[in-house]
């Protein structure tokens, strides 16, 4: 098992739950904590610290999402020692980042004693903590394409406390060109098994622009893609209606022309 | 003019009593320095870890330790046969609450289980580490049996009896029935009704339960470092059923991370520590972790509740009836039963109002969950938020204003000392001058004026406001009275040292509330020194006098007149002394600043230092019948009333999402009447701190079960504590009127905050909740219920 920033792999030790017989500590290998923009590729190390990541100015320019998103990962603490990589490899449906880079159609560069190999986001997330990574192998990066002038970003999520996993949380991204939008691309946070992308909700709301469609249309839209998981104190049901209220939000958003933010 | 009017006024030299002095301990907390049980380590010591039941109820067929003894650093593994005679079994029950019944508790788990997360094996071990790696060896073979867990279940028939010997699952009953309800009902212009319930949860203290128990066999001694808020009660209960000489049991408490009534029970975990070091001789030590702590710290409510209430056709309340269930797990604690909890709820729902009928009933009833017991405010929230979201519902009913209609139903302010019809004396409240300094405050009408203005534009705020009484300043009627050796009166011990300093020693405690400021306080201010040369000790049972700790909000009520009492009878030991020295007469002198002045002209005649120098060291130079006595000891019971009620008005501004069902709290407001304020910033912030618990307790906080007596939610990410991101200001504010029982005049404060917050949030959201006609009193309020409320999920509103 891979010891990153330990913010969840740490309470799964104390808890007991995960008792592995060895653990390898990254914190120190170098390279893996940097954050460059190249050729209209931003790309994030793994190790990158989502503090860090909250206030690197390449980020906020590049990946806007990121940084709105970011705000609501957990507290200053932790968001000080957790790491990028750490939190996709944990692949938790509840948290924010694996759904951003869902959103964001990001690429998670994987490293191994057999050599390199990319992933696509959409690829990456199996199912309850549950990722393509195979035995031996590292999350060193991530790429993601860079905002540009026609990019449109949407974070919001709905907790009962900051900080804390969402009922339900959106991150979404498009792009507006001549009048139309380009590949809008709705990620869901808590509401299945890993974070899932909301394929009829994107074909509507780009079948309709400029027109918004009604938020019966986008629930009856999101119940095609997404499955809310219940809990004793939140209900599928809940969490749906959570998401239907975000989503409109969000096209509400990329209507108007604040969605660059 | 009375003492206590001599020394509160700010206008002379060390007048602490009414200042924000600041703790003397709050350095050393802040810098790493607490000293707390974890942080202390003896030499031999062990630790122990256990294996708990993962059962709600079962019997157990067969226990196998082969494995976890052979582990590494395994000390010792114990079942109930091991320590049954080192440990004999309790029973919490009390004379005074008539018919309670309880079944005899055992260390460990004695043939059967009766709740997720008893103690079943203890290992002892060189770590705990070690100890846990084993705990996971030991086999342990159940036969389930019924878990009963619902209360109303629990009462029918035919159910499972949880304790076959006790013949049912009733633990206590009680009713009251003063006046003439039915005919109140009958000629009632309005009648409200409702049905409530309060969801269980817990104190979650910083500092988890610890307990580290040092036997010494030489003398049969056992010393107990304990994070807990009655030292002396623990030191009775432990010597007791360990079978030792109580005088040869000593409880020291160091520093405490909170305890809200966590740490004021016997826990069988504890219990079974301490008799491991008599057993074997060592130190051992137990700390819960959080998850033990979720799943065996005591619980709070837990209470259905059904009620009524009828008006006249002016809107004064003529009477209330209540019916009240609650489950409190399978034993009622010791030593303060669980059945206090439903007393208190009875005795005081209504509490701010005049009417004179009222009938009530509390059933305490058993189940297969972990014990519930007194928490911070205890049975106050229920009481509170039945009586206040009744008196809202009657202002809707009657037309009449929320604030306007408190106004017409409370007790006249002429009718004091008042008893009300379930029996509760309060010796005088200040209802309406509370209300009013907190409506301007507030600027009630212009958050009323907000709140139209706001739904013009689909934003839905609500206003609640609650009123409430308080029990504080205990008397021996709480616990004495019923059998328990569980002290009400406390004592202060005052020596002037050499240096012309003073040592205070006292048995209230110092839990993170602030007692040791409080007391040093009121000693320095009587004395006539600075308060930087008080030295306090609390919490040792073998240097501070006997007494009661932390319990009922009566730590500057209680311990704080022993203070003034001891302070004023070490000054005139003092002033006799230096009027022999300066021969002069002790009434023409004075103490202030640590220098014996003339009263008249305040002239300096001799350091305290001076003086302590030729009493400890030249005596020669006295004369001979002198005898100089530096200590002083005063005890002091408050007996006038069975409590010294305080009471407080609050309100809460909110703001409901109703598209997410989100609610976020805008703004919180208390007036408060604690009698006279020794320091109005620790009285603010044990406001502040309880009204937090509050707005936990109807927004966050639930342990929540699953039918088979399972606890869900045993850790911080599931169980939601308030957080300061979702806490409004809370604005703190005093009426003063001061209690007539003692000189000092102080009455409690710690359990206000959490006894009015709920009631308050519920009122403020079903006042928010308006347009849409629906009312939510199922706490906590989560997104989920208020979507549900709302028709946005689910097949529409939950009342």
């Amino acid at each position: 098992m891979i010891l990153a920033g330990g913010q969840s792999v740490i309470p799964a030790l104390n808890m007991r739950l995960n008792e592995p017989a060895v653990l390898v500590d990254i914190n120190k290998v170098p390279g893996l904590g940097v954050i460059e923009e190249k050729g209209g590729v931003l790309r994030i190390g793994a190790l990158c610290r989502h503090e860090q990541v909250r206030k690197s100015v390449d980020v906020s320019a590049h990946a806007p999402l990121l940084t709105k998103a970011l705000a609501h990962v957990a507290h200053p603490a932790i968001r000080n020692r957790g790491t990028f990589g750490g939190s996709l490899c944990n692949a938790d449906a509840a948290a924010e980042l694996p759904a951003c880079v869902l959103a964001l159609g990001a690429t998670l560069n994987v490293e191994s004693a057999e050599g390199s190999r990319a992933i696509a986001a959409e690829d990456f997330f199996f199912g309850f903590f549950e990722t393509a990574l195979e035995e031996g192998e590292v999350l060193a990066s991530i790429d993601l394409p860079v905002l540009g002038a026609t990019g449109r970003h949407f974070f919001d999520e709905a907790a009962r406390r900051r900080g804390d996993y969402a009922l339900a949380g959106l991150a979404a991204a498009a792009r507006v060109e001549g009048g139309r939008m380009i590949a809008p691309r709705f990620a869901f946070i808590s509401c299945g098994d890993r974070p899932l992308l909301a394929g009829a909700l994107g074909e509507l709301v780009a079948t309709r622009y400029p027109d918004a469609p009604a938020e019966d249309e986008i629930a009856e839209a999101l119940a095609r893609d997404l499955e809310p998981p219940e809990d004793a104190v939140t209900s599928s049901a809940a969490r749906m209606r959570i998401a239907t209220v975000l989503a409109a939000r969000a096209i509400r958003e990329f209507q108007q022309n604040g969605g660059r933010a | 003019m009375t003492e206590a009017a001599r020394f509160s006024p700010l206008d002379r030299p060390n007048s602490y009593v009414g200042r924000s002095v600041s703790r003397p301990n709050a350095a050393g907390l802040v810098r790493g320095r607490g000293r707390f049980v974890d942080d202390l380590t003896l030499p031999r010591m062990l630790h122990v870890a256990f294996v708990r039941s993962p059962h709600a109820h079962a019997r157990i067929t067969a226990i196998d330790t082969a494995e976890a003894a052979k582990m590494p650093g395994v000390v010792r593994v114990a079942t109930i046969d091991d320590i049954r005679d080192y440990c004999s079994p309790w029973v919490g029950v009390l004379d005074h609450l008539k018919g309670i019944k309880s079944a005899p508790q055992p260390p460990l788990a004695d043939g059967k289980v009766f709740s997720q997360g008893q103690p079943v094996v203890a290992i002892v071990a060189a770590s705990r580490a070690q100890a846990e790696d084993a705990a996971e060896l030991v086999d342990v073979s159940y036969e389930p049996l019924e878990p009963v867990t619902d209360p109303v279940a629990a009462l029918e028939p035919d159910a499972t009896v949880i304790h076959p010997e006790l013949g049912d699952n009733l633990c206590f009953q009680r009713g009251i029935d003063a006046g003439e309800v039915d005919r109140a009902f009958a000629e009632a212009a309005h009648v409200v009704e409702t049905t409530m319930r309060f969801n269980r949860h817990t104190g979650v203290t910083l500092e988890p339960r610890s307990i580290l128990c040092d036997f010494d066999p030489s003398e049969r001694a056992l010393t107990l470092y304990m994070s807990v808020q009655c030292p002396h009660m623990s030191k009775n209960l432990f010597a007791k059923h360990l079978g030792l000489d109580e005088n040869r049991v000593r409880v020291v408490c160091g520093d405490v991370g909170g305890s809200f009534g966590i740490k004021i029970h016997t826990y069988p975990d504890e219990m079974t520590a301490a008799a491991l070091s008599v057993m074997l001789e060592r130190p051992v030590k137990f700390v819960a972790d959080r998850l033990e702590s979720f799943v065996t710290d005591i619980h709070a409510r837990d209470h259905d509740v059904s009620a009524r209430m009828a008006l006249d056709a002016e809107g004064r309340v003529s009477a209330i009836e209540m019916d009240d269930l609650t489950g409190i797990g399978s034993y009622s604690v010791y030593p303060r039963t669980s059945g206090i909890e439903a007393n208190q709820v009875l005795n005081l729902t209504g509490g701010p109002y005049a009417h004179k009928n009222y009938r009530a009933r509390a059933r305490v009833v058993f189940q297969n969950k972990n014990d519930m017991c007194q928490y911070r405010g205890v049975g106050h929230p229920i009481a509170v938020a039945v009586g206040e979201h009744l008196m809202d519902k009657a202002a809707r009913m009657t037309g009449l204003d929320a604030a306007e209609i408190r106004r017409r139903n409370f007790i006249p302010e002429d009718a004091y000392p008042y008893t009300a019809p379930s029996g509760a004396i309060y010796e005088r409240q200040s209802h309406h001058a509370c209300l009013e300094k907190l409506l301007e405050a507030c600027d009630y009408k212009g958050l009323r004026r907000d709140q139209s203005a706001q739904r013009e534009s689909g934003v839905y705020r609500g206003i609640g406001l609650a009123s409430l009484v308080e029990i504080t300043n205990p008397s021996p009627a709480f616990y004495g009275v019923g059998g328990a050796r569980i002290a009400s009166q406390d004592g202060c011990t005052l020596r002037l040292d050499p240096t012309g300093g003073v040592t205070l020693a006292t048995g209230v405690t110092e839990q993170g509330q602030g007692t040791e400021t409080i007391v040093a306080q009121v000693a320095a201010t009587v004395i006539g020194i600075d308060v930087n040369d008080i030295r306090v000790i609390t919490g040792d049972t073998d240097a501070v006098p006997y007494g009661g700790g932390t319990w009922a909000s009566r730590g500057a009520g209680i311990g704080g007149e022993a203070a003034f009492q001891a302070g004023k009878a070490l000054r005139w030991n003092i002033l006799g002394v230096a009027a022999t020295i300066l021969q002069e007469r002790a009434e023409a002198l004075d103490i202030r600043d640590g220098c014996i002045v003339n009263a008249k002209d305040g002239m300096e005649r001799m350091p305290l230092s001076e003086l302590g120098r030729i009493v400890y060291f030249r005596g020669d130079t006295l004369p001979k019948d002198l005898a100089p006595e530096l200590v002083v000891t005063r005890h002091y019971t408050q007996n006038q009333y069975p409590f010294c009620f305080t009471n407080a008005a609050h309100a809460c501004h909110l703001e409901v999402d109703p598209a997410t069902g989100l609610i976020r709290l805008l703004n919180y407001w208390v007036v408060e009447d604690c009698g006279t304020v020794i320091n109005p910033k620790l009285v603010a912030e044990q406001t502040r701190g309880g009204v937090v618990q509050g707005l936990g307790a109807a927004l966050f906080e639930e342990c929540l079960y699953s039918g088979e007596g399972q606890l869900m939610n045993g850790s911080l990410a599931e169980y939601l504590l308030p957080m300061a991101g979702e806490m409004p200001d809370i604005f703190v504010d005093h009426v003063t009127t001061p209690t007539a029982t003692s000189e000092l005049g102080a009455k409690g404060v710690g359990e206000a905050g959490t006894a009015g917050a709920p009631a308050a949030v519920m009122n403020a959201l079903n006042d928010a909740l308006q347009p849409f006609g629906v009312e939510m009193t199922d706490m906590p309020f989560t997104p989920e219920k208020v979507l549900r409320a709302l028709g946005r999920i689910g097949g529409g509103g939950e009342d």
